[in-house]
Formats: C-alpha cells, sequence, structure tokens
C-alpha cells in the first residue's frame, strides 16, 4: 500500500514522541548531576550512584520487590493461561458470564478499591500483611491482564492445527503440549513480562497491602517523593530505566535474531 | 484398468464405511439430515454440494471431530461411536493445510508416526518415502511458512499419507491453489490414491474437481444425499433439477406431460410451437404433470437455415449474446417466450465462411435422447 | 476406559475451576468485605471496623447494617465535589488525550509498514518504565525554578516563573502523559486497518480533505475512540498518584479522598463507602467498556 506520511502527520509524530520522552530524558541526564539542586545543573556526577548502593533499605526493597513480581508474575502466568484456555475453549459452562466479568473488572477498576478491598478481605481471615499480602493481591490483578494477552492469541489460533494433531494420534493433553503451548509461548511470555512489570510498578495495591516486614521500591521512591526531589530518586529512576531499555532491546534482538536463525537454517 | 472397479455395483462387496442413518444437529439446525452411505475400499469417492450443504460435517464425523446426533458410523467392522479422533485409522488433510508452523516439513510429516511411537530409524525411513513421493526432498528442514502454496499443499498430504491411514479424508484439497496447479494437482492426486490403492474421500463445492477425480459422487444439498453415482451418471443422468443445474451447465425448459408415443414422452411448453419429444424411458410419469427437461448446451445445434417439414425439438429465437471461448463458442438465444437458452459449438475450424450473427434468427434442435425429464 | 474418561474430565475441569476460584476468593469476596463494611459503624479498636461476621448472630449483622457512612457522605459536600471534580478532570483529560493522541496515531498509521512496529514499540517502551518515575519526572520540569521554566525563561518566551506545578493542569498534563499509550494504541489499531482507497474515493467524489476526515475517517475509527476513550477515563476518574504528586493540596480526587479517610483519617468505612461510591460513579462507563471489549472480541474471525 503507498501511504504517504505529510508534513502534519510528521510534525505530530515528532512533538509526540519528544513529548513521551522528554521527560525521561532528563530524569535520566539529572541524576548525573553533581549538584544536590534537583533542577541545577552543576557539574557531571555519579555520585548519587554510590550513595544509592549505600542505601541498604532502598537495596532490600528493591529485592522485595524482584520477588514479589517473580513469584506473583510466574502466577499470574499459570492462572491467567488457564482462565484463557477456560475463556477460548470451555464454551458456555455455568458462570461464564461472572467469570468474564471478573477477569475484566480488575483492569478497570481504580486500584485503589482493588486495593482496599484485599486489605480488607487480609484482615478478615486475619492474614498477616507483608509479602504474601502483595503478592497474592498482585497475583490477582495481573493474571488477568495475562489472561486477556493469551486470550486474544488463541481467538486468533487456528484450531485445525489441534484438530491435525489429534488426526495425526495425539491425545488431547499431548496435542496441547506439542502444538498449543508452543505456538502460544510468545503471548504468554509477554503475559508474564506484563505481570512482572505490572508489579514492580505498583504503589498503589502495595501500599495497601504491605506490612511491617516488606516494603516495595514503589513505596519508598514515593515516599522519598512526597518529601521532596531527590537526586537519589533520580539515579535509581535511571537504573530501573536502564534495565527496562536493556530488557526490551535485548528481547527484540533475541526476538528477531531466532527468526533469521530458522531462516538460514532452512536453507 | 480401472474401468472394471465398480465395487457398488456388486450386491456382495462389503463396503469399507458406512453411515447409517446419521443425523447431525447443532442447535435448531440440521446439519447432516438421516443419511445413509457406503464408501468401498479403494474408492476415490467425492462429496460434492454447495457451501452449508453438511458435506464438511459428513467428514468430520468420519475423523471424529463431530459426533453424530443420531444413526452410526463403521469403519471395517468397527463402531466408530466414542472413538476419539487420535484412536481413528483415518488421516485427513485439512482446507487451511494446519500445517505446524513451529516445525520443519519432516517434523511435520513425523508427527504423527511419532505419536504411533515409532522407532527413529524406521521414522526417518517412512519420512524420506513420503518426501520422495510429493517431491520435497530438498525441502525437508524449510519450514511452512518458507514454502509456496503447492508446496504446503503437498506437505499436508504427505503428513496425511505418512501413517498409512485406512482412509484418507481429504477437505477441499485443492481449494487454494490457483487454476493451472489445481489441474496438475487433480492427476496428481488419482495417480497417489492409484498407487497406494488407499480409499479417498475428497469434500469439494468444485464440480469440474469433483467429475475428474472421482470414482463415483455423492451430491449433497441440505444435510442429504441427492444422488451417489459415477461422473459420467451424474452428468448425463441427474435425477433432480438441482444436480442438473450444480453439475455443469443446463438449458431447464419447463411444460406439462401430454402422453407417451413409441416409448417417446411429449411434453408441451411454452418455449416450442410442437410439443417437444424427450427419449427418457426409465421415467414413470403421467399425463399434465408437470415437469422440466434438462438439456446440456453442448447437445444443442444451432442453425440459421430452417431444419426440414419432418424436425422434431425445434426452438425458434433469436441470438442475444455470442461469447467466443477459443475452444468453444457459446450463444445465447433469445425464444419467443422470453426465455434465453444457452447453446454451446466447437470451433472445430478455424474459418467459417459466415458466422452466425448478433440479432439473427436462428433454430435450434435437439436430439430426443439428448434430453432428461425431471419430475418437478 | 470409565475411569480414564472421568480423570480426564476431572482434570479439564481444573482448568476454569482453578482461576475461577481464584478469582471468587481474591476479587469477588474481598469486594463483598467492602460492601459490607461500608455499611457498618467505625469502631476505635483495630482494625478499625467491626467483625465482619458472627454465624450465630445473623439478626444482629443484618440489624447492624445501616447507610450511616452514606449519610455522612452525602450530607458532607467534600465527596460530592471531588466526586464531581474527579469526573470533570477525567473528562477533560480524555478530551486532551483525544486531542494529542489522535494525530499521533493516525501519524503512525500512515508511517510505512516496516516503520510501523517500530513506532508501536515506541509508544509502548515508556509504559514498561514505572508509572511512579514517569509522574516524578514531571515534578522538576514543572516546578516554578523548574526545568520548564528555565527553558521558557531562556529563549525569552516569559520573564516570571511558571507556577504549575501544585495546580490542575499539572494534573491534566500528568494523566495526558501517563495514559497516552492508552489512547494512540487502540486508535492505531483501528487507523492501521483503515482502507486508503476509501479517503481517495471521497475526495474522488468531491469531498475535501477536512470533510473526508470528519465524514470517512472519524466514523471508522470510532471503535478505537471509544475503547481509547473509555480505557483512559476510568482509571483516571480513580487515579492517585497523579493528583498527589502534581495536583497540590485544592485537587479533589475521590481516590485521595479514599487513601487519605483510610491512611489518615483511619475511618475504614468511610473510606469503603467512598470505594462504593467511586465504583457506582464507574459503573457505566465499566460495563460499556465490557460490552464494546466483547464485541470487538467477537466480531474477530
Amino acid at each position: 500500500m503507498n501511504r504517504r506520511l505529510s508534513v502534519f502527520n510528521v510534525t505530530s509524530l515528532v512533538i509526540g514522541f519528544a513529548f513521551l520522552y522528554l521527560p525521561i530524558l532528563l530524569l535520566v541526564i539529572y541524576s548525573f548531576n553533581a549538584s544536590r539542586l534537583v533542577t541545577v545543573w552543576g557539574g557531571f556526577s555519579t555520585q548519587w550512584y554510590g550513595a544509592l548502593f549505600r542505601n541498604e533499605a532502598l537495596i532490600d526493597a528493591a529485592w522485595v520487590t524482584l520477588r514479589i513480581a517473580l513469584l506473583s508474575a510466574t502466577l499470574a502466568t499459570i492462572l491467567g493461561t488457564l482462565a484463557a484456555l477456560a475463556l477460548t475453549r470451555y464454551g458456555r459452562f455455568p458462570g461464564r458470564t461472572l467469570f468474564t466479568g471478573m477477569v475484566y473488572a480488575p483492569m478497570v477498576m481504580p486500584e485503589v478499591i482493588t486495593g482496599l478491598s484485599l486489605l480488607l478481605f487480609f484482615v478478615a481471615v486475619d492474614f498477616d500483611r507483608g509479602f504474601w499480602t502483595i503478592t497474592l493481591a498482585h497475583t490477582t490483578l495481573t493474571m488477568c491482564f495475562v489472561t486477556v494477552v493469551v486470550q486474544s492469541r488463541l481467538m486468533t489460533f487456528d484450531r485445525s492445527l489441534e484438530e491435525a494433531a489429534m488426526d495425526l494420534g495425539a491425545p488431547p493433553l499431548r496435542t496441547f503440549f506439542s502444538v498449543t503451548l508452543p505456538l502460544i509461548a510468545p503471548s504468554i511470555v509477554a503475559g508474564f513480562l506484563l505481570a512482572f512489570t505490572l508489579s514492580m510498578d505498583d504503589l498503589v495495591i502495595a501500599s495497601f497491602n504491605a506490612g511491617p516486614g516488606a516494603t516495595t521500591l514503589p513505596i519508598k521512591i514515593y515516599s522519598a517523593v512526597r518529601l521532596g526531589l531527590s537526586p537519589e530518586v533520580n539515579a535509581a529512576s535511571a537504573i530501573l530505566i536502564g534495565i527496562v531499555t536493556l530488557g526490551v532491546i535485548s528481547a527484540t534482538l533475541l526476538s528477531k535474531r531466532s527468526v533469521l536463525r530458522s531462516r538460514r537454517n532452512a536453507h | 484398468m480401472r474401468r472394471s472397479f465398480a465395487p457398488w455395483a456388486n450386491p456382495d462387496a462389503k463396503p469399507l464405511i458406512r453411515f447409517e442413518n446419521v443425523t447431525k444437529r447443532f442447535g435448531e439446525s440440521t446439519a447432516v439430515d438421516h443419511l445413509s452411505l457406503n464408501i468401498f475400499e479403494g474408492e476415490f469417492f467425492c462429496l460434492l454440494g454447495p457451501s452449508g450443504c453438511g458435506k464438511t460435517t459428513l467428514m468430520r464425523m468420519l475423523a471424529g471431530f463431530e459426533t453424530p446426533t443420531e444413526g452410526t458410523i463403521t469403519l471395517g467392522d468397527q463402531n466408530l461411536a466414542g472413538v476419539p479422533p487420535y484412536r481413528r485409522p483415518v488421516n485427513m488433510m485439512f482446507q487451511s493445510y494446519a500445517l505446524f508452523p513451529h516445525m520443519s516439513v519432516e517434523k511435520n510429516i513425523a508427527f504423527g508416526l511419532k505419536q504411533d511411537g515409532m522407532p527413529k530409524d524406521q521414522i526417518a525411513d517412512r519420512v524420506g518415502e513420503m518426501l520422495r513421493l510429493v517431491q520435497l526432498e530438498k525441502l525437508a528442514r524449510r519450514y511452512p511458512s518458507q514454502l509456496s502454496g503447492g508446496q504446503r499443499q503437498r506437505v499436508a498430504l504427505a503428513r496425511a499419507l505418512a501413517k498409512k491411514p485406512k482412509v484418507l479424508l481429504l477437505d477441499e484439497p485443492l481449494g487454494a491453489l490457483d487454476k493451472k496447479l489445481r489441474e496438475e494437482t487433480q492427476f496428481e492426486l488419482m495417480d497417489i490414491q492409484h498407487d497406494l490403492h488407499m480409499t479417498f474421500v475428497v469434500v469439494t463445492h468444485d464440480q469440474e474437481e469433483a467429475m475428474t477425480m472421482a470414482d463415483r459422487i455423492a451430491v449433497m444439498d441440505h444435510g442429504r444425499i441427492v444422488q451417489v453415482a459415477t461422473p459420467g451418471e451424474i452428468y448425463e443422468q441427474p435425477k433432480t433439477r438441482f444436480i442438473a443445474e450444480f453439475v455443469g451447465d443446463v438449458n431447464i425448459i419447463e411444460g406439462h406431460v401430454q402422453g407417451q408415443e413409441n416409448g417417446l414422452w411429449r411434453v408441451k411448453t411454452s418455449s416450442a410451437e410442437a410439443p417437444l419429444t424427450i427419449d427418457d424411458p426409465d421415467e414413470v410419469l403421467h399425463s399434465g404433470q408437470p415437469v422440466a427437461i434438462a438439456v446440456r448446451p453442448e447437445k444443442m445445434v444451432i442453425q440459421r437455415d430452417p431444419p426440414g417439414p419432418g424436425a422434431i425439438n425445434v426452438l425458434t429465437g433469436e441470438v442475444w449474446d455470442i461469447g467466443y471461448l477459443g475452444d468453444w463458442t457459446v450463444y445465447r438465444v433469445k425464444l419467443a417466450n422470453g426465455e434465453i437458452l444457452r447453446v454451446t459449438r466447437a470451433n472445430a475450424s478455424r474459418f467459417v465462411e459466415s458466422p452466425i450473427d448478433w440479432d439473427e434468427q436462428v433454430y435450434v434442435t435437439f436430439a430426443p435422447d439428448a434430453a432428461v425429464i425431471l419430475a418437478e | 476406559m470409565m475411569d480414564r474418561s472421568l480423570t480426564r474430565r476431572l482434570t479439564a475441569g481444573l482448568v476454569p475451576a482453578v482461576p475461577y476460584l481464584w478469582l471468587g476468593l481474591l476479587f469477588l469476596v474481598p469486594f463483598l468485605i467492602v460492601l459490607k463494611i461500608s455499611l457498618s459503624d467505625p469502631a476505635v479498636a483495630q482494625p478499625p471496623y467491626k467483625p465482619v461476621f458472627e454465624w450465630s448472630d445473623i439478626s444482629g449483622f443484618l440489624g447492624g447494617l445501616d447507610l450511616e457512612n452514606f449519610t455522612l457522605l452525602v450530607e458532607d459536600d467534600l465527596y460530592f465535589r471531588a466526586t464531581l471534580s474527579s469526573v470533570r478532570i477525567a473528562a477533560v483529560s480524555t478530551l486532551l488525550l483525544l486531542i494529542v493522541g489522535f494525530p499521533i496515531a493516525y501519524g503512525m498509521a500512515r508511517a510505512p509498514e516496516r516503520y510501523r512496529s517500530l513506532l508501536v514499540a515506541a509508544i509502548i517502551l515508556p509504559f514498561w518504565t514505572s508509572f511512579l518515575i514517569r509522574i516524578y519526572a514531571w515534578v522538576a520540569i514543572l516546578k516554578p525554578e523548574g526545568l520548564l521554566t528555565q527553558a521558557l525563561m531562556g529563549i525569552g518566551l516569559i520573564s516570571e516563573p511558571l507556577d504549575i506545578l501544585n495546580t490542575e493542569t499539572a494534573v491534566y498534563i500528568g494523566i495526558v502523559y501517563a495514559y497516552l499509550p492508552f489512547m494512540v494504541l487502540p486508535l492505531y489499531a483501528t487507523l492501521e486497518k483503515m482502507d486508503d482507497t476509501l479517503l481517495e474515493a471521497a475526495l474522488d467524489l468531491g469531498s475535501t480533505p477536512w470533510r473526508s476526515f470528519w465524514t470517512i475517517t472519524v466514523p471508522l475509527a470510532m471503535p478505537g475512540i471509544i475503547a481509547g476513550s473509555l480505557l483512559c477515563f476510568i482509571p483516571a476518574v480513580g487515579e492517585f498518584v497523579i493528583p498527589d504528586l502534581l495536583g497540590g493540596s485544592e485537587t479533589l480526587m475521590i481516590g485521595r479522598q479514599l487513601w487519605s479517610e483510610f491512611f489518615s483519617n483511619r475511618d475504614w468505612p468511610l473510606a469503603s463507602a467512598v470505594a462504593i461510591l467511586l465504583l457506582i460513579v464507574l459503573v457505566v462507563p465499566i460495563v460499556i467498556y465490557r460490552d464494546v471489549e466483547a464485541r470487538r472480541v467477537e466480531a474477530r474471525p
């Protein structure tokens, strides 16, 4: 198709992406600021990164966040994949409408409500707040996102592939593991990454469900920010942004490479 | 050598596949309606019909993807009820080919053999054999996305054949190929079926495909089988107007039976002045009964000069359209009553001195045995 | 044979049952608890509400429920103003998002095909970085002595420092910035599928480009416009972080109100009542969104 970009199109793209990326870029640049005043440039320095690595409370919070994110994303991926299979492969099972509602609602419901309701639940069943309550809360929220990601892949999935496997003698379970799972695997990985990021990022639900033993990085950053700008937060942010950028770029390169490799193998 | 192959004509022959009074309903709608059918070993059998006629459902019941609401399906001596698709000695070539995109060509072909727990070296041999059969040895390591449509079709065929099924089901096997490739592949499929002496059941909506390949064709409509016969019988002796119109081109002339003379039926129509004379002794008709006369376009003769005084089955009209197709010319002739006939003429010589032209007054005739009477 | 099929059926039943039970226990039940607590009296003891349920005292339980908290919500016009203000801020932000997002999505849809997936990735990339950090970045920009003021004064556009931080304007900027991907992606998805020849046909039939935009492009992009708007509007109404960090004390938003009832005033029943109120405000858009999503999903082949 021969589409042409007008001057207007190019301008809106340039301004739009500048708007999206400039604040992040400034944040990263000012993390190398020698001055304690975040908005006044006082020369290049990496001192805040040093201070960051000596801040044990922050490092601890980072570890807690990472562990919660890994665990909840793993649980959410399993639950979300099962839910997606239930929604696409089980037709009209009893209570399906309620089930669909429960999958979609947490995604659009304001986080303050989800956070509050889960907290009240944990209090009601006398479950101590801390690492596990945050993990369970995050699993509940993020499994819905995994469900939607995997479900949309299953929707476009050619059912005749599964029929072909069964026709060739593979029982349902083997069909699932040899044909369905490898083909929906990219969406499952995407769902996992989404769940992981959402968990790493969450402030509101974690704040409601955090306990004395478990403070997450967003909670730490939030309380630091409430006290005013801090170059240490800039440094922490820059590291997080760096990790994410590296992760996304390497994921893209890996998927490109595997495509290239399969092409090369063919010849 | 195939001429003698006609087990359906032998009352003692035991069919390989038997559909007995099979019905399949999806909610309110009936896809297959009390259908009975026998298919014999070694047969190249075509299920032909318009989309939604139930042919695909019938095939999917045989493969095990759908369960009949009523009736039984037997394969050999085995009642297939309750046998899941992965335990049926039947393999299918899917319309979309359903090649596993994450497996190479050889892995695709080996898939079914692996499910049977065949030893690795035997699998390799069998895959090699299949690749040679469909002439894809060089592409064994490619992935489906790197193949052309025709190559994918061959892989799908090889994969379905690899397990040496008792019956191979082919769902619109040539539907995704372009016209030229389709013709070549038709003959290849016939050769493979003949060499392997396997039973093929093909679903298609393309009557040309069915006519070319099949030993017998079952024409389906609205979940029922309208006629099961050899291609020749289907074309020359269609049982109903639906079949006459669905398979090939046909002119339908409606009228009423006047009576029988010397074993020939006389039918009064508004298309010709004199009653038409039809030689169709098998029909049992009574006077005054409304009937349809079906005449294939190539069995009609178009001429400029009036036929002699004793001529029968003469229709008069003027040339409405002429379509030159190279091997044939199609004339559309408008009769006095407004009906339009389609008449074809083979272009046997390269030059015709004064060809029939547009708007010309012409006479169309046909022999009594060129037509079939279809009871309305 | 019988046993095997029974086991298989049980295994198959687990697929929907496990996530179903999980969501039932950790989404539905907590939600019912919120409803229940919003109807109960505040208590001084920890946790700050009366015991949830005693099987022995059903009549007492039912009798103990009242609408006291809701009466309070109605009587104190703080909540009413907070609700209105949340809806207003969310609506204005959604409109701004449409205005900002449409040209971007349109530009992406018209970009050469090989760049499109890159552009989509570039729109999504900021989403993978922390929401909190992205909002924090704006604090440094919008401060009175911040980077925006420095830049504008540097090129001589203004002479006085801009005081945007802690105003509603800052909240709008924050919401537009944070939610832009949610608006652009659905819009892009519909615009990208649009057949260019439709516009050519409209131009050929004598419609001006501007008219063609309104009569062809916008109606065809409607599913994307609706999905994107709801996707931004619903969470924006309950937003907490953005008004808290950028909005200053006078920006009233209901999500923030809930937070402060809970963490500052420790009045859990009232916080629950605010949550219910927020949900009532959002029920209609959420139901519409569910409907739109379901239809979109079903429309697929």
